[in-house]
Parts: structure tokens; C-alpha cells; sequence
């Protein structure tokens, strides 16, 4: 006699969290296709990440805790989804380790050199950006593309505040030899 | 502080990291020195050419359908499921409600008819069938003044088969009526006269013709008063008598 209303409720309540996670999630669909696309580098697997992220997303929102970061959980999803894929697998090569904030390296600068910088156009940029190691790229996308805090980062990359920023300065190091290397070999 | 220190906090100043006041004393920095101040707007020009050539990538709207009808089909499933569910519980509800009012008036119909038909087999069984006992008509319809709220007519029977034996008062669910009785051969026919109300209106109907325990039985509406005549005569005498009484009230 108890089994008809609570089948009624877990339907009702099926319902109503179906209907929040549409609404939670199909904003962050832009952002999420984009960020696949940079890990993946292909349109197809892209595509096929996506679709796997939200049929995971869906199916683990009940153990999302109403309150907490969303953006944060579904990118967390999405990466670890990459680094369990053929292709995620393929390209994620370890960058040197950090350890925390202790380790934060600044960048030395030329003034010059930082002036060729501003002026890098997009193609320089995506090149660059697609040359990066896949952690270094995805912590630059998380922080300059969808201007993530620092502790949003670190809950979707789910490493410590530290090393949040250390591979942060790594990285955007990395990215700005490398574009340094572009710009002064198409310049000579 | 050397500049090389300054440039480690510019990252977070430019990424918002850091309080309004470390915010300020990088900003009086960057306005006294030259070479923080350059590398703070290319650093800034950079970020921003990266947040824009970061959006490099959009997705297919027909994917994008997709994915959306992926998460949805589940919601619209329910959906559906509940309204079928409130739909068939409707008709239930619908069906179920129609079939108990009509059972509700069949009982409430047959209850009726059963006390008419013992009021007419009690005044059968009486010793003194009628109080006023005359074929008079002009002697029974007096008789009821002052004792119902309403009057009718009797028919001239002079050239009919009926005779009229006499009347006496009756009651029905509390309200009073005559009860006239009138003989054809050798057969007795109660007829009932009651000030018609929306119940026995809606048991009876206008016109209706039922059987009951063999007894013929056939109520009509007449100027807002309920016939009803009760007899073990055939359908035949119930129709004449009927037309008789009909045509005296016209």
C-alpha cells in the first residue's frame, strides 16, 4: 500500500530535477562545446564528449548538492571524462609538477618582448594555445576564456588554491614563449 | 619591493584575486613605475586577446538540439504519464460519478414507487377504504377542500366503464395528496394526486409507465400536480383513465 505514493513522489521529484538540471545546464552548452573542442581538438569527439559529459551530468545530479558550485561540477565531469577517453588519454602528456603556491614562478619580462605580446593577433593566440600541453591549455581556457575564480578552477580541476596558481604561472609562461617563438620567427 | 615582485601579484590583480586594498597598492605601483605599468596592459591586452580567441569554437545548433532533446525526453515521458494519469482518473471520476447518480435516482425511483404501490395495496387491505364514499364526483372533490393545499377536477364517467368508489387523504414523504379510487369491472385503481416538487418530478418524469410486482403503474404532470395510478387492470384501463382525467382539468 505504500509503494504507489512513493513511486508517485520519486516521479514527481524525477521530474522537478530533470527539469533544474536543463535549466543549470543547457546555458553552460557554448562554454562546454568550446572547452571540449580545445581538449579534443576535433569536432566529432568533441561532440561525442559533450553528449557523454550531459548523460553523466544527468544521471549523477541527484548527488549534486543544491547551493554548490554547478559550473564547477559539470566541468569536472567533462574533464575527467576527456582524461578517460581514447583521446583524452592520447594527448594528456604531465607537465613538471607543482607543488603549491610556494612554487608560484613569475614571469621575467621584457618590456618589448610583452609589447610584441599584446599585439599577437587570434591565429597567433589559437596557434599557441593549441600547441600548449592539455593542462596548461585547459587552466588558461578555465581562467581567460571562461573567467573562472581561482577557486572555481580548483574545484573543477580538482586540485589544491596552490597549485591552482602555479599552473597558472606555468602556463601562461609556456604560452607566452610560445608566442614569442611565433611572432619573432614570422617577424625575422 | 622589486619590480620582479610586483609582476607576480599583477596576474592576480588582473584575474581579481586579490583584496580592493592589495588592488589599490598595486594600482599606485603601477602608476609609478613605467615598467609595471607597461607590462600591466600587456599583460591585460593579452588576457583579453586570449578570452576572445578562446571562444574559437560553436557547436552545431543540430547538436546542440540533440543534446537538449537527450536530457528531455525523460521530463516529457513523465509529463505525458501525468497527464494520461489525471486524464483517465477524470473519466474515472466522470464515469464513476454518473453511474452513482444514476444508481442513487434508480434506488431513490424504485423506493418511491414501492410506497406508492403499498399505499395503494394498504388502502386495498383497509376495512374502510375510503373516508368519503360516493361516485359523486361533485360530492368527493368538496370533501377535500380545506385539507390540501391544491384542488383538481374529476371526470364526468356517466358514459365510461369506470366508477368512482370514493376518496380519502394519503401522504407521501410527508406531504399530503388525495387518493382517489375508481373501479373498471372488477378491478380497483388507485389514483394518486400530489403537488408535483423537483423530486418526484425527477423519479417520476413527465410521463412514465412502470410495472411493479404485476401492478400497472403510469404517473403524469398535469398544471404542477403529480398523478400516479397504481392497479392490477390492464394498460389499457390505466390509458383510459388517464385520458379522462386529463381532459377534465382542461
Amino acid at each position: 500500500m505504500i509503494r504507489v505514493p512513493v513511486f508517485f513522489l520519486n516521479v514527481v521529484l524525477d521530474r522537478h530535477k530533470s527539469e533544474d538540471f536543463e535549466q543549470l545546464a543547457m546555458p553552460l552548452f557554448a562554454a562546454l562545446y568550446n572547452l571540449a573542442h580545445w581538449l579534443t581538438r576535433d569536432r566529432g569527439e568533441a561532440e561525442d564528449l559533450v553528449q557523454e559529459t550531459y548523460a553523466k551530468a544527468l544521471k549523477g545530479f541527484g548527488s549534486f548538492q543544491s547551493g554548490t558550485n554547478f559550473r564547477a561540477w559539470i566541468y569536472r565531469i567533462l574533464r575527467n571524462t576527456f582524461l578517460t577517453s581514447r583521446a583524452g588519454l592520447k594527448t594528456s602528456v604531465p607537465v613538471e609538477e607543482e607543488e603549491d603556491s610556494q612554487s608560484y614562478t613569475p614571469v621575467t619580462t621584457q618590456t618589448p618582448e610583452s609589447l610584441l605580446l599584446a599585439r599577437a593577433d587570434y591565429e597567433a593566440i589559437e596557434h599557441a594555445l593549441a600547441q600548449l600541453p592539455t593542462q596548461h591549455r585547459e587552466i588558461i581556457l578555465l581562467c581567460d576564456v571562461e573567467e573562472m575564480s581561482y577557486r572555481e578552477i580548483s574545484e573543477a580541476l580538482t586540485i589544491p588554491l596552490g597549485t591552482v596558481m602555479s599552473r597558472l604561472s606555468r602556463a601562461r609562461k609556456a604560452m607566452r614563449q610560445l608566442l614569442q617563438k611565433t611572432l619573432t620567427g614570422a617577424k625575422s | 619591493m622589486t619590480c620582479e615582485r610586483w609582476l607576480r601579484k599583477i596576474d592576480l590583480y588582473l584575474d581579481g584575486e586579490i583584496s580592493e586594498a592589495e588592488s589599490r597598492e598595486v594600482e599606485l605601483h603601477i602608476d609609478a613605475c613605467p615598467i609595471c605599468s607597461s607590462e600591466t596592459l600587456a599583460r591585460s591586452q593579452l588576457k583579453r586577446n586570449i578570452h576572445l580567441a578562446g571562444k574559437a569554437f560553436a557547436a552545431d545548433p543540430a547538436f546542440r538540439k540533440r543534446v537538449q532533446e537527450s536530457i528531455t525526453p525523460r521530463r516529457l515521458r513523465r509529463r505525458w504519464f501525468w497527464i494520461y494519469a489525471l486524464g483517465a482518473l477524470c473519466c474515472v471520476l466522470a464515469v464513476g460519478t454518473v453511474v452513482s447518480l444514476q444508481w442513487t435516482r434508480h434506488q431513490q425511483r424504485q423506493q418511491l414507487i414501492g410506497e406508492i404501490t403499498d399505499l395503494h395495496v394498504a388502502t386495498l387491505a383497509s376495512e374502510n377504504r375510503v373516508d368519503v364514499v360516493s361516485s359523486d364526483r361533485h360530492t368527493v372533490k368538496p370533501w377535500f377542500q380545506g385539507k390540501l393545499p391544491f384542488t383538481f377536477n374529476l371526470p364526468d364517467l356517466q358514459h365510461s366503464e369506470f366508477q368512482l368508489i370514493g376518496g380519502r387523504m394519503t401522504y407521501l414523504d410527508q406531504s399530503p395528496g388525495a387518493e382517489l379510487l375508481f373501479s373498471v369491472r372488477k378491478h380497483v385503481l388507485s389514483v394518486f394526486i400530489f403537488k408535483d416538487s423537483a423530486q418526484l418530478d425527477r423519479l417520476l418524469r413527465a410521463s412514465d409507465r412502470t410495472q411493479k410486482l404485476s401492478f400497472n403503474i403510469e404517473s403524469w404532470n398535469n398544471d404542477g400536480l403529480r398523478y400516479v395510478v397504481v392497479t392490477d387492470s390492464n394498460r389499457s384501463d390505466v390509458e383510459a383513465l388517464r385520458s379522462l382525467l386529463i381532459a377534465a382539468e382542461k
